[in-house]
Parts: C-alpha cells; sequence; structure tokens
C-alpha cells in the first residue's frame, strides 16, 4: 500500500514538474512586453479593477492577496468562478465587459507569482476531465489532441502551447484587449467548428475547474500577455 | 473612460536623458472592420497626442490607424527642473483624453 502511495506522489510530481505556462512558449517579444508594468497594455485593466474595487469592494474585502490561487473553488455544491463570484454581487456586469474584466484581472493580479492550488471535489473534476479528452466539433479533436499529446510542435505559425489558464484574464494581441479563460477556450472551439459553450454556463464551469487543477502549482501571471 | 499609465524615473538630475514612457487605452479602430452582421464599425482612432513639460511643448505625435490598440509610446526628454509632466490626446470622436506625472529633479 506504502508503496504505491509513494509511486503515486511520484508521477504527480513528475507531472507537475512538466506543467510549462504559456510564457514559455510566447516569443521573446511577448514575454518581454508581459514582464515590464510599464508596457503590458493589461495593467491598464488591472489599474481600473483597483478603482473598482476600491468603490464596491473594499468595504467589506480587505486584501484579496491569495484568493485567485483558490479558484475555479466549489461552493454549496456548484462551480465558481472569479468571474461568476464578482457576477453574484454585481450581475449588471456582462461577460467580457471592461468592468468585469477589470476587476477580476485586479483579483488575479493581487495573487501573481503565487502558485495555483484549487483542490475540487472528485465528481466535479470527473465532469470536466470528460469534456477535456472529449472530441468535438468537425474537427472531431479533444483538448488533449493538442495541448497534451502535441504541445511543443507547431500548428501552422504557433507553437502549441499546454493551454494552461494561470495567465487569465489575459491581454491578446489577436483581441487587442483583455479577455476572459471562457473567451479563449471559446476561440478554441471555434477553431474545432464546435458548438460554443455559452459565457458561465455548467460545460463551461467544469472545463475551467478542471484546467486549474490541471495546472496546479503553476504561479498567476495576470495580466499575461500572449499572441 | 480615458485610462493610462506613465512610467517615469522616480528621480532625476538636472540634465540628466528621462526615459517617459505612456500606455493609453484606446481601441484604435481602423474603421475597415466590420460588426458580426455586416455593419462597418467607424473610424475611431487617436490622431494626436502632446506631451508638456512644465507648459512647454516637449513631444507631439501624429498616430494613425497603423497604430495597434491602447498604444504605447516611449520617447526621452532632458530634466530641467521639477515639475508635471502633461499628456493630452484627441480621438476621431473628438473625445479628450487628459494624463498627468510629476517629475523630481534634483541639482
Amino acid at each position: 500500500m506504502k508503496k504505491y502511495f509513494v509511486l503515486a506522489a511520484l508521477i504527480a510530481c513528475a507531472a507537475e514538474a512538466q506543467n510549462r505556462s504559456g510564457l514559455e512558449f510566447a516569443s521573446e517579444e511577448i514575454r518581454r512586453l508581459q514582464a515590464s508594468d510599464a508596457e503590458n497594455p493589461g495593467m491598464l485593466w488591472v489599474d481600473q479593477g483597483a478603482k473598482l474595487f476600491a468603490q464596491h469592494c473594499a468595504s467589506c474585502h480587505a486584501s484579496m492577496k491569495g484568493v485567485a490561487t483558490r479558484y475555479p473553488a466549489v461552493e454549496k455544491g456548484k462551480i465558481v468562478t472569479l468571474e461568476t463570484k464578482i457576477r453574484e454581487k454585481m450581475p449588471a456586469l456582462a461577460y467580457e465587459s471592461d468592468e468585469l474584466l477589470a476587476l477580476t484581472s485586479y483579483i488575479a493580479h493581487e495573487s501573481r507569482g503565487m502558485p495555483l492550488k484549487v483542490n475540487p471535489p472528485p465528481d466535479k473534476l470527473e465532469a470536466g476531465k470528460k469534456a477535456y479528452y472529449q472530441r468535438r466539433g468537425q474537427m472531431n479533436l479533444a483538448c488533449a489532441h493538442c495541448h497534451e499529446q502535441n504541445w511543443g510542435k507547431r500548428l501552422g505559425a504557433e507553437t502549441l502551447s499546454q493551454g494552461q489558464p494561470n495567465g487569465y484574464p489575459t491581454y491578446r494581441l489577436e483581441w487587442q484587449k483583455m479577455g476572459s479563460l471562457e473567451r479563449r477556450i471559446r476561440a478554441c472551439m471555434f477553431g474545432l467548428h464546435a458548438a460554443l459553450p455559452p459565457y458561465g454556463s455548467e460545460a463551461m464551469l467544469e472545463l475551467e475547474l478542471f484546467l486549474a487543477w490541471r495546472a496546479n502549482g503553476l504561479p498567476i501571471e495576470t495580466p499575461a500577455v500572449r499572441r | 473612460m480615458a485610462l493610462a499609465r506613465i512610467d517615469l524615473p522616480r528621480e532625476a538630475r538636472r540634465g540628466e536623458l528621462v526615459e517617459v514612457r505612456i500606455v493609453i487605452q484606446h481601441p484604435m479602430e481602423t474603421g475597415f472592420r466590420r460588426e458580426p452582421q455586416g455593419e462597418r464599425i467607424q473610424r475611431n482612432a487617436i490622431h494626436s497626442l502632446v506631451c508638456r513639460y512644465n507648459g512647454a511643448e516637449v513631444f507631439r505625435a501624429t498616430l494613425s490607424t497603423g497604430i495597434a490598440a491602447n498604444p504605447f509610446l516611449r520617447f526621452f526628454l532632458r530634466a530641467a527642473r521639477s515639475g508635471d509632466l502633461d499628456f493630452w490626446w484627441l480621438d476621431d470622436d473628438d473625445v479628450q483624453g487628459a494624463a498627468k506625472a510629476h517629475l523630481v529633479v534634483s541639482a
């Protein structure tokens, strides 16, 4: 029994050591852009979020340091992301609005450099895992085909990353603005010619939860910059 | 909401060259993109930007649609005396933006 525990721990270590942030697959210019707070355009949203937080949230919440490392979490049997948690209190904020992105970015930024450590119950995790390995769309591919089996290889001009969520919300040059992990997942689904899971839907939340669990140990990079 | 981030050295000596960096939140719409329904999105880009240092113009830029969203500008100026750097810009919708930073110059 003990032997198996040691083995399982070793496998877990090896799996974790293999986790690579999308930053490692980015070009030198993009890495430089992300590293400099004076040049990283994502910092504009962090600034805006700090203002909104001071106006609407600071009377109850003191420090948000470390909070983002625990999300998505499962609360009362429901998966909760930073976005859904904020929208519980501020339902007027639409998905992908600058205000919601700003608040999410600010809160995630407060945990920058801290490793992700989500610890969801197995049943919720299992659903996300199933979705991750599920083939979908006209391309008939699962997430795992690119981001697990073929990361590091080229897809056209891109290097396939592991699809880690530790930099979200992220400033994508393609979007010319900040965007959430959900938007990024929808972009992947679009590429597969698959049905796009709606923002905040159960299918989306399950996938996000699994992605965060899979990324456990990677430091939060918000606001990351990606192509 | 016009948001900008200005980056300056905390302090400079008189006569020293100072690096000034600014990022401005702006969509810089080219006028060539279309909405999903096919409607053309109207051009809206910052076209002029001016920086004044102690009231005197030290930097001026003419931008156009070739510049990416959230433009980043960087220039150098010679530190003379402590004072404000006043940025001002104008876009195609005639919306003005402004941002200010203080430069401390020691003798």
